[in-house]
């Protein structure tokens, strides 16, 4: 497995920590790890870090993982960077509205490492 | 913005359900928080808890078809041993990551309970976690609603786990 680059998106560091040790632990071979508390934080590094995955929560201040991933979509350097959400906002309309802006996939919190896994590896193509 | 631009007055189902299995469902979206996060299974507390105690009390508002407060509340210890299982870590080796965690896990049973009420979760946000630091408080609901509480046992502390819902 090559390595991956990853962006974590999430205004609690606690679920950050979490979710890069999930990725480890869905077997993920993590180059690197970089986070940000917002949408707007996440932009702002994306300008100057490459990366292969991104995962983003969507309740967050300052700009929302909705309006992250619709942002993300016009730049032509990230529209083929896979996206996957994880939030605790897992209803049917928030789940359309981000696949329908360019998410790849959908983790509803609270999550198993196991389910990291199984919406992870297959964006990534593994 | 007002939650009307958010949902369109037409568009907020009224609410209509058999509260009385909100209590059940409300202590079931904590176990589940809980077993899956952190590994743990909450009991109920076996003694009289009547008087809240706990530094730490993290908040989570709803506003939409469901409209209220949901809160948790514990001592420093239990919230450090919140982190500590969450990250995988001794709680002594904790610090300010307690708070963010007690937020976190809120949040976490504010989305897990909405999303067993079917109907809701399309039609009601949850905000972003504000935590309280202190004992000295007392909370006041301005429109008259019910309240659920539970109080469960997590390592041998207290935790309270209350919703105030608005009318």
């Amino acid at each position: 497995m090559s390595q991956i680059r990853a962006l974590i998106v999430d205004d609690s560091s606690v679920m950050r920590k979490i979710v890069e040790r999930s990725l480890r632990q869905a077997g993920l071979d993590l180059s690197s790890v970089i986070e940000a508390g917002n949408g707007a934080e996440a932009l702002g590094l994306l300008d100057s870090n490459a990366v292969d995955l991104i995962l983003s929560d969507i309740n967050m201040p300052v700009m929302d993982g909705l309006e992250f991933v619709r942002q993300v979509q016009t730049v032509d350097k990230l529209r083929n960077v896979p996206v996957v959400m994880i939030t605790t906002e897992g209803s049917e309309s928030n789940v359309v509205k981000a696949l329908s802006l360019g998410a790849r996939g959908y983790i509803r919190k609270p999550f198993t490492p196991d389910q990291v896994k199984e919406h992870v590896l297959p964006v990534l193509g593994l | 913005m007002s939650m009307r631009d958010i949902f369109p007055e037409s568009t907020i189902p009224t609410v209509v359900f058999d509260r009385a299995t909100w209590p059940s469902l409300l202590e079931l979206s904590a176990c589940e928080v809980f077993d899956i996060m952190l590994c743990t299974r909450l009991r109920a507390y076996e003694s009289a808890a009547n008087i809240k105690e706990g530094e730490f009390t993290a908040l989570v508002g709803l506003a939409g078809s469901l409209c209220g407060v949901l809160s948790i509340r514990c001592c420093n210890q239990a919230a450090r041993t919140m982190a500590g299982k969450m990250l995988g870590m001794p709680p002594e080796d904790v610090d300010s990551d307690s708070l963010d965690a007690l937020g976190e896990i809120a949040n976490m049973i504010a989305g897990n309970f909405k999303g067993k009420l079917s109907g809701v979760g399309n039609h009601c946000m949850l905000s972003v976690p504000t935590i309280i630091v202190g004992n000295d408080y007392e909370t006041r609901s301005m429109s008259g609603g019910k309240s659920i509480e539970t109080v469960f046992t997590f390592e041998n502390n207290p935790l309270w786990l209350t919703l105030e819902l608005h009318d």
